[in-house]
């Protein structure tokens, strides 16, 4: 059978319940999803396009979110405070919840919480958005045009995610930590200079870069998973929904593991 | 001229090509006609690269396009136009962008030249006015003609078209089939019609070929067809009681 260098119109595996053929299944989707990623980091075609798409994907993904990780940020920010100030009782120096709004949006809400709430609202939107220009044979009208189909549809995706997701990122930290200072002012629960000196009291830059670091890997993979579900929809509306909810459910699942992992190397 | 060499195609036990040979003449409507389901559409994914023949070769104009690399069939891709059966317009942008767009991928033109360049293609589809629309603000038959003009914005050597007026009335169907051949000659272009609508195999057919369960069962023309071939032949021209009617009073 001849088969060109980046067939990305394989027939998917029937879903087995047998162990191997499961295991087939999933060597199958990331063998995949490496071609697809092969196939998106090419030269685009026209550079004033290509400049154009990233554009448009950067106030998608970027822009058009920064409504969402405010209000949750701010939210998050305050809770943390509040729920420190409740447990810290009297015995712990009152610093405390300055240090842990700080630590707990820098180390861990903001860099994997918040591409897991982008998982959702972009994600989704990418996977829908590949996945009906699939069905309708937009990709096909793409492909037979001489267009590179997939990096004209997911390389400015990805790229766009993996610079605009780490800003979001240090917005809501900046917003979580703004809003955790004035509630503990406003509730009395810490001083405003207790909640300073709190924030400042062993500040590693390194945690910072290890936050961003996981961010750009997440920005990542929020993108591309996403566009995987979405450029290999077949079918109907039915499926670009199911392509959809597993672009979320998948982006997760794989932001999830790779926090654990990226935390024991980058932390150990 | 397209040539099919032997192309056979198939998805896990199920033969859908079998040895199909084919010649598509330039400056002619070269129809591909047969049942849903006997691989009309396998065939014309199969002649433009979409998927990859099993075995057997395709040549454009005596280039092997099968044996091309991605980088070598971009080339004759810009030479190709495709008319696609739902005209998959790219709905996030206009009428007038959907035309441009292959223009600004691959032409050196400047805004202003693709501009013109674009607008021609509209007038020539008579869509002038609707420009500024979205794919989603126009009928059926106007996103056909607007996937005819994206088509032939690149002045194609090759136009397929996947089954032009499958959802059209018979009237919009006939202005299609009418385009179709006008630009045919127009640009002395090689196309590729796949359909199983008769009234446009009657209307704008040069040469055509029955398929059947993935073969090439009869080649010939319009003139030929009614005079029949074969029993799979005359069973899928006939089927319909107006053809029926149209035999048995002797009108052909």
């Amino acid at each position: 059978m001849v088969m060109r260098k980046y067939d990305l119109n394989l027939p998917v595996p029937v879903s087995p319940i047998n162990p191997y053929l499961r295991t087939m299944q999933w060597m199958f989707h990331i063998g995949r999803y490496m071609q697809l990623l092969a196939a998106s980091f090419r030269r685009p075609e026209k550079w004033r396009v290509f400049k154009e798409l990233f554009i448009l994907e950067l106030e998608s993904i970027g822009l058009q979110s920064v409504g969402i990780v405010a209000l949750l940020s701010l939210f998050m920010g305050a809770v943390i405070c509040l729920q420190t100030a409740h447990q810290i009782g009297g015995w712990i120096p009152v610093y405390t919840v300055g240090f842990t709004v700080r630590q707990t949006m820098i180390l861990e809400f903001s860099p994997t919480l918040i591409p897991v709430i982008l998982a959702g609202k972009v994600g989704s939107n990418i996977a829908s958005q590949i996945g009906t220009m699939r069905v309708t044979e937009q990709i096909d009208a793409l492909e037979i045009m001489g267009v590179n189909s997939a990096t004209y549809l997911v390389l400015p995706k990805i790229l766009a995610g993996v610079i605009i997701v780490p800003f979001l990122v240090v917005l809501s930290m900046v917003l979580g930590i703004g809003a955790g200072a004035w509630i503990g002012v406003a509730t009395g629960v810490s001083a405003l200079a207790d909640f300073e000196y709190g924030m400042q009291v062993d500040f590693k830059v390194f945690d910072v870069i290890y936050a961003l670091t996981k961010t750009v890997v997440f920005g990542f993979i929020l993108t591309s998973v996403s566009a995987y579900h979405g450029y290999h929809a077949s079918g109907g509306a039915l499926e670009v929904g199911r392509s959809s909810t597993k672009a979320v459910v998948w982006s997760v699942v794989i932001i999830m593991i790779s926090n654990l992992i990226l935390t024991q190397m980058l932390l150990n | 001229m397209i040539e099919l060499h032997n192309i056979s195609k198939s998805f896990g036990s199920h033969d859908v090509l079998n040895d199909v040979q084919a010649t598509f003449e330039r400056g002619k409507v070269n129809f591909v006609i047969g049942r849903s389901g006997s691989g009309k559409s396998v065939l014309t994914k199969c002649t433009v690269g979409l998927i990859e023949p099993d075995q057997g070769f395709v040549t454009y104009d005596g280039r092997d396009f099968t044996a091309l690399s991605g980088k070598e069939r971009k080339v004759i891709r810009q030479e190709i136009g495709m008319l696609f059966q739902g005209a998959a317009l790219f709905d996030s942008m206009t009428v007038e962008e959907n035309v441009r767009f292959p223009l600004r991928m691959f032409s050196d033109f400047s805004e202003e030249q693709i501009r013109k360049r674009s607008a021609e293609c509209l007038e020539r589809v008579e869509l002038s006015d609707a420009g500024v629309r979205f794919p989603a603000e126009c009928s059926g038959g106007m996103q056909k003609r607007v996937g005819i003009a994206r088509a032939i914005a690149m002045n194609p050597k090759y136009l397929f078209c996947d089954e032009p007026n499958s959802g059209l009335d018979p009237q919009t169907a006939i202005v299609i089939d009418q385009l179709i051949m006008e630009i045919t000659r127009e640009y002395d272009m090689t196309t590729v019609v796949i359909s199983h609508d008769m009234n446009s195999v009657m209307e704008a057919s040069d040469t055509i070929h029955f398929v059947h369960e993935g073969s090439i069962l009869w080649k010939g023309t319009r003139q030929s067809l009614l005079a029949g071939g074969n029993r799979e032949l005359e069973d899928f021209v006939f089927a319909s009681n107006l053809m029926r009617q149209i035999r048995s009073s002797g009108q052909l």
